[in-house]
């Protein structure tokens, strides 16, 4: 019986390692291929250690392609600028819809419910139509202003402020704090773990959108990171070593948040999964 | 009269609730529709005005040159379906793409999720790990595999030693949908598996232990306790997944350098409305027909496979 245990504990550490190693291929080939020569990228010899260490791919990108920096440049600003949008908005709306009765409050609700049902597809052609009256092709607010609400968190957060305690929000008009007021300064900040997990998903959705921008975003300057890399495929065809350091340079900036705020994430994670 | 008296007076009580009733109400409109304000005004300018939008624009050929120049051709788009070739063809490659993703995605997560809650050590390093490609945008992934996929790239280096037969992963038009597959795949399991996770947290271990005592092993109690208990999370994960895979995208356009090649074998319906409307003139009204046609595909898959796992539960 014991034995048997053993045995069973064992085959499943198999399957996890094998599985963990499929999922880290990838990456480590990648990472390895970018700090690679194009002779050895193109030599055909599979190594996982390069045969000649070079930085030559990381400078090639940053200092010969004037563009990849400005592409980061554009990344930052679009998906920091649309995180923190969201963050304030999902919350105004999601606490209004909790805690304020306001006339008309349950069709604003249901509109939200059925409006994370509709595709993207559907609203992808008349945005642009919509954006190019006002001009915002080509610019910073027409990939940030049509995507700083989002739905889904605008629901969970109503989900979250629904069992927030009411005793808080009494004391502190007590104290002569005005709604907004309250909002921004107690319960804003009771919210951390909701909104930690929140700004992850809507940064990972801005950081690596790769449909919208390839859309609205047609001048080579505005280009996001995702749209100039598949620019960058059809630029260097076969300098996968080039292509590689650029993919690690954009992979990087998730990965230090995910770390960071990896413990806000699962707690995130668990607390949508109790509701 | 002492009675009119104190009926007198709570009348003025009662008036002077109503005022102040009437100014908590507007105090909550000017409070609750503040408070929405961005939201509204986000809704209805991006969201629900260019739903009705494209209503309105699938019954027109629309032409951009300079101005939006649009012509009245009725159910014309909807009609052109019909015997669009391409069209089809996209449709064949999103509907088997689905057809094998959604399922295989769907038990590896389960599968993955129930190994990794098996209670060994180092799960919690396993499962970041795992959440890896989770975090990763789908160009870079692309990309990667791009690279690995090639005539003499990693993948087929590897079979090569194995004695394998190698494929052009990417040029093969019998193979290239498949290779987008195994990608995405690759991709979306671990975040589903995370979900299943979560969720067995909350499945009683005595039932376990129960099992056990009767002598049941670990493939038996997967089957009869683990899958059972996930039924409603596995619904969720299954209509996620329809609405994913049934938008493909991103892969399919970088694979393809945005032809959908070669021979339209990764051409996806996403992918075509894509073309449609910002690729070649004047079909910008067919393309918004053809989304209103997808909307429809994922509402009814969805809507069937909730029916379905529905009556499952009741036999």
């Amino acid at each position: 019986m014991n034995n048997k245990k053993e045995w069973s504990k064992k085959l499943l550490y198999v399957v996890l390692i094998t599985y963990a190693v499929i999922t880290l291929v990838p990456f480590v080939w990648a990472l390895s291929s970018s700090f690679k020569t194009f002779a050895e990228i193109s030599s055909g010899v599979m190594s996982f250690i390069p045969n000649e260490f070079t930085f030559e791919n990381y400078r090639q990108i940053f200092i010969e392609e004037e563009l990849f920096f400005r592409w980061l440049l554009n990344s930052v600003v679009i998906a920091g600028g649309g995180t923190a949008l969201n963050l304030i908005f999902n919350s105004m709306a999601g606490y209004a819809l909790a805690r304020i009765s306001f006339p008309g409050k349950k069709v604003w609700f249901m509109l939200i419910l059925a409006v994370i049902m509709i595709p993207v597809q559907v609203t992808m052609i008349p945005n642009y139509l919509i954006l190019k009256e006002l001009g915002w092709l080509n610019s910073y607010q027409g990939m940030i202003v049509p995507a700083m609400i989002n739905a889904t968190f605008i629901f969970m957060m109503r989900q979250f402020f629904i069992n927030f305690p009411k005793e808080l929000e009494e004391a502190a008009s007590l104290d002569g704090l005005g709604r907004f007021g309250m909002f921004i300064r107690v319960v804003l900040p009771l919210a951390k773990p909701a909104l930690a997990a929140q700004a992850i998903f809507v940064f990972m959705g801005f950081w690596n959108d790769f449909m919208r921008p390839l859309i609205i975003m047609t001048d080579a300057d505005m280009y996001t990171l995702t749209v100039g890399l598949n620019s960058f495929k059809g630029q260097y065809v076969t300098y996968w070593n080039y292509i590689m350091a650029a993919s690690m340079v954009f992979t990087l900036p998730v990965l230090v948040i995910y770390m960071f705020f990896n413990k806000f994430f699962m707690k995130g994670m668990s607390f949508t999964a109790d509701k | 009269m002492e009675r009119a008296e104190t009926s007198s007076t709570s009348k003025v009580k009662e008036s002077k609730k109503k005022r102040r009733s009437n100014k908590r109400l507007l105090r909550d409109i000017i409070q609750g529709y503040g408070f929405m304000l961005p939201t509204i005004l986000v809704l209805l300018t991006f969201i629900l005005g260019p739903v009705l939008y494209a209503v309105f624009l699938s019954f027109f050929d629309v032409t951009l040159l300079g101005g939006t120049v649009l012509d009245f051709t009725g159910v014309d788009n909807y009609l052109r379906l019909m015997d669009d070739a391409r069209a089809k063809r996209a449709l064949l490659n999103t509907g088997l793409y689905v057809g094998i993703v959604v399922p295989v995605q769907t038990f590896l997560a389960l599968f993955l999720a129930a190994t990794l809650n098996a209670g060994l050590k180092g799960e919690k390093i396993f499962r970041i790990i795992y959440f890896l490609p989770t975090l990763t945008s789908s160009a870079v992934l692309t990309l990667i595999f791009m690279w690995m996929y090639n005539q003499n790239g990693l993948i087929n280096n590897m079979l090569e030693t194995v004695n394998l037969p190698t494929y052009n992963w990417i040029g093969d038009p019998n193979i290239a949908l498949y290779s987008i597959m195994i990608m995405n795949i690759w991709a979306t399991a671990p975040l589903f598996m995370v979900i299943y996770l979560a969720a067995l947290q909350g499945v009683p271990k005595n039932l376990y232990e129960a099992a056990e005592l009767d002598g049941a092993n670990v493939i038996q109690r997967f089957w009869y306790i683990t899958v059972p208990q996930l039924r409603p999370i596995t619904s969720f994960v299954v209509i996620m997944g329809l609405i994913g895979t049934f938008q493909l995208f991103d892969q399919s356009y970088i694979f393809s350098g945005g032809s959908g090649g070669p021979s339209n074998s990764t051409l996806t319906v996403v992918l075509l409305i894509y073309q449609y409307a910002f690729k070649s003139l004047g079909t910008m009204g067919y393309a918004t027909a053809i989304a209103f046609m997808l909307a429809l595909i994922i509402l009814v898959a969805s809507i069937l496979q909730r029916v379905l796992s529905k009556e499952e539960q009741f036999n």
